[in-house]
């Protein structure tokens, strides 16, 4: 039996993962901050068949209160298998250029929250010489572009911070999975046009999820198309990437 | 709030612009309800409904109200968000023994769509409609108003809500009893029909059967009219509740119309009913192709081609049976409109929901692709269906006239008294609603 801790449970990719680890009948420790949200979603994975699901309350920009939280977590979990820190906003980027401390509050929770999550949660691995670290980057990240650069910035952030992590806690046995996923059909996305074509269901974006976690992968675009869209992307000359409208 | 987009149903006609939101939880809702635009608004599951009734300027979209909120291993109830899909309930619970009550002809459908339409499957002679199984719903019919509906609690909002697309609030949640299986297969017999007489008197016979439905054959015409092939199934016993995991297939684009002339359709259902070279054959077979065998063909809805299709549902009563059905397959075959797949079913009674749709006779759907002269032809068949006791399913409905409706769901009137009495006239609404004249 699995013991997995999630952070930003809410989320909706990270409840298709959690679904997914309830079916096996996996122990959840979920944080969120939406309490009525929280509490709908534990009922719902104990019904499909977690072996317990325990919760906590948290708003990640609160740092001061992450240490107790993940304190708790471990105390009820014991060794922690998988931890997964899903949580994001996409923002307003037409509203962060014109707003300094709007741009830092989307950093500080889309990179900075998270940076301090996983400084704790290493910590912690190291010393249990086991489990993955799974966190959520983007495709965004892989490059700055004019429509999103200040989530995409905070997302090169958290990656550039897990390849450190990645090297630095592979000596203790612990994996550090990114995961990039590109267009997922979630509330962040919700209402906006996005190609048909290109958007993953959040179940799809979950199993694919798992299955990184089981064969330790250590990068992972999901759906898996989007390796060489980006692999394009980042290769397309400044020049003219300045003048494409992305 | 989302911007303007286009939607559509089952039948991707016709295709409109409305604005749409995704809740999630139930004060996101009420919020929704209270910020509702002009023009009315009405729920929208998963847009499996073929023809206009989930579509208004103004959509409330439940997909992410997708959670179990209780169960009960001993009797087998169970209380969902009314955005949970039916395959999303047969995943969890078949491997617990526990199987859906009612199922309709595809699993992609959520509870609240299941609960509006009250819908039926091939167990309807035995087993009635969805919503008998139904304990209770969460009724939201305004953003301070939400009511718990049973046969005890607003019985009459109850009775209007099952069936009552949508037109009475939105469901939040649903109280369901499921069934106990031992097994998620289906002890499956075939039985190829040659014509009409035979087929009907097929159903009297397997009157005791579970589940029974007819694959008919719309353009056979003369002596093999209505040459069929007879399902009835059983679930099996035995303790198999896990079952292949199975990737469905995907129809990538819009397929030329003009694949489907009527050539192809004569070939595909000729090869249909030569599938079968025995008079019976008996199979058993996982629940998925028994129940939903067009689910293993994701998005089949393109192969009508871009302007869409519609589903054609009647029901007529008993006693105009085999005349009634023989006239109006005559008709059908005559147009050369036929469809790919056209499904008959015997049901059984008709039960106290105002608007739901079966009543003790024979139902068969056939689809029909939007073309000119269709129109016409569904009209004469309309009148055909009515002078024989009968009526047309609002869920597949697209154009059915304020007057065939009056005239053939007599209970309207005690429906829309309810609604007025709720206060959901008007701001509940669809463009179904509207054309049928229960909304202005
Ligand atoms: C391949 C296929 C096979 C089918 N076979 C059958 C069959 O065998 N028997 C049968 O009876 N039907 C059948 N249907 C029709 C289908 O079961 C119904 O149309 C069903 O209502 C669709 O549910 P949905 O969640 O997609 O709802 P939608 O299509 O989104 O909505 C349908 C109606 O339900 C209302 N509604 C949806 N959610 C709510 C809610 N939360 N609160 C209030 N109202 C709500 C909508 O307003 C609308 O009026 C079939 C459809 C397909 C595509
Ligand atoms: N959807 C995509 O296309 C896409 C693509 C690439 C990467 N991602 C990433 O995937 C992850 C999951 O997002 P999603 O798509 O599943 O969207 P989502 O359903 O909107 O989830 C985002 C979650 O983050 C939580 N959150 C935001 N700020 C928080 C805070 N200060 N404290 C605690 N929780 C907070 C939200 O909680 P509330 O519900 O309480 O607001 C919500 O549960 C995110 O990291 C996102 O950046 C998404």
């Amino acid at each position: 039996m699995k013991k997995i801790l999630i952070i930003g449970a809410t989320s909706a990719i990270a409840e298709a993962t959690a679904r997914r680890y309830a079916k096996k009948g996996s122990k959840l420790y979920l944080i969120a901050r939406n309490g009525e949200r929280l509490a709908t979603l534990a009922t719902d994975l104990k019904i499909r068949g977690a072996s317990s699901v325990d919760t906590a309350l948290l708003d990640v920009n609160e740092r001061g209160s992450q240490g107790p939280v993940l304190e708790q977590a471990t105390k009820t979990l014991g060794l922690i298998d998988v931890a997964l820190i899903a949580h994001g906003t996409l923002g307003d980027q037409k509203g962060c250029e014109q707003d300094a401390e709007k741009a830092l509050l989307e950093f500080e929770t889309n990179a900075v929250s998270t940076l301090a999550l996983l400084t704790r949660l290493a910590t912690i691995f190291e010393k249990q010489h086991a489990g993955t670290i799974a966190v959520i980057s983007s495709v965004a990240g892989d490059r700055g572009r004019p429509s999103n650069y200040v989530y995409g910035t905070a997302k090169a952030a958290i990656t550039t911070f897990c390849e450190g992590l990645q090297a630095r806690l592979f000596k203790s046995g612990v994996h550090v999975l990114i995961i990039k996923p590109g267009l997922v059909a979630t509330p962040m996305t919700e209402g906006l046009s996005l190609p048909a074509m290109l958007v993953a269901e959040p179940d799809l974006v979950a199993r694919d999820i798992v299955r990184a976690i089981e064969k330790r992968t250590d990068t992972l675009y999901t759906p898996w198309f989007w390796k060489y869209i980006m692999a394009i992307i980042i290769h397309i000359p400044t020049a003219l990437f300045k003048k494409a409208n992305l | 709030m989302n911007p303007l987009q286009s939607i559509h149903g089952w039948g991707r006609f016709p295709v409109i612009e409305a604005k749409g939101v995704a809740p999630l939880d139930m004060s996101g809702v009420k919020v929704a309800v209270q910020d509702h635009g002009v023009g009315g608004m009405i729920a929208r599951g998963l847009g499996r409904s073929y023809g206009d009734s989930s579509l208004a300027k103004f959509v409330v979209e439940t997909r992410y109200l997708n959670h179990i909120l209780d169960f009960d291993s001993d009797t087998g109830m169970v209380t969902c968000n009314a955005g949970i899909s039916l395959a999303t309930l047969l995943e969890v619970f078949v491997p617990k023994g526990w199987f859906l009550p009612v199922t309709p002809g595809t699993k992609h459908i959520t509870l609240g769509g299941a609960v509006a339409s009250d819908v039926h499957g091939k167990n309807h002679h035995v087993s009635g409609c969805f919503c008998k199984y139904v304990e209770c719903i969460e009724l939201l019919t305004g953003p301070d108003n939400v009511l718990h509906c049973s046969r005890t609690s607003h019985p009459e909002l109850f009775h209007a809500s099952c069936g009552g697309m949508g037109l009475t609030g939105i469901i939040l949640s649903v109280t369901l009893r499921l069934k106990p299986v031992s097994s998620a297969y289906i002890d499956q017999q075939t039985i190829k029909v040659s014509n009409l007489s035979e087929v009907l008197a097929l159903f009297e016979a397997n009157h005791a059967a579970t589940y029974s439905v007819a694959w008919i054959d719309s353009l056979a015409t003369g002596s093999a009219l209505g040459r069929s092939l007879l399902m009835t199934g059983e679930h099996s016993s035995g303790n198999m509740l896990a079952g292949p995991d199975k990737h469905p297939i995907t129809i990538p684009a819009d397929m030329p119309s003009s694949l489907l002339n009527r050539f192809s359709i004569k070939l595909f259902n000729s090869l249909y009913y030569n599938r079968i070279t025995k008079k019976e054959v008996k199979k058993r077979v996982h629940y998925e192709p028994f129940f939903y065998p067009l689910d293993g063909i994701q998005h089949w809805n393109r192969l009508y081609g871009k302007n869409g299709f519609t589903q054609y549902q009647f029901v007529i009563s008993k006693e105009a049976g085999q005349e009634g059905m023989n006239r109006i397959l005559k008709e059908i075959a005559a147009s050369g409109k036929g469809s790919f797949l056209a499904v008959l079913k015997a049901f059984g009674k008709q039960n106290s929901n105002y608007l739901s749709f079966p009543l003790e006779g024979y139902t068969l759907a056939l689809d029909f692709k939007i073309e000119e002269g269709l129109f016409p032809l569904l009209e004469h068949l309309d009148a055909m269906v009515l002078d024989y006791g009968g009526r047309i399913y609002l869920t597949k409905d697209v154009r059915m006239s304020e007057k065939t409706f009056r005239q053939s769901y007599p209970r309207w009137q005690e429906f829309q008294a309810i609604r007025e009495q709720y206060g959901t006239i008007g701001i509940f609404s669809s463009y179904q609603s509207r054309r049928l004249g229960l909304d202005t």
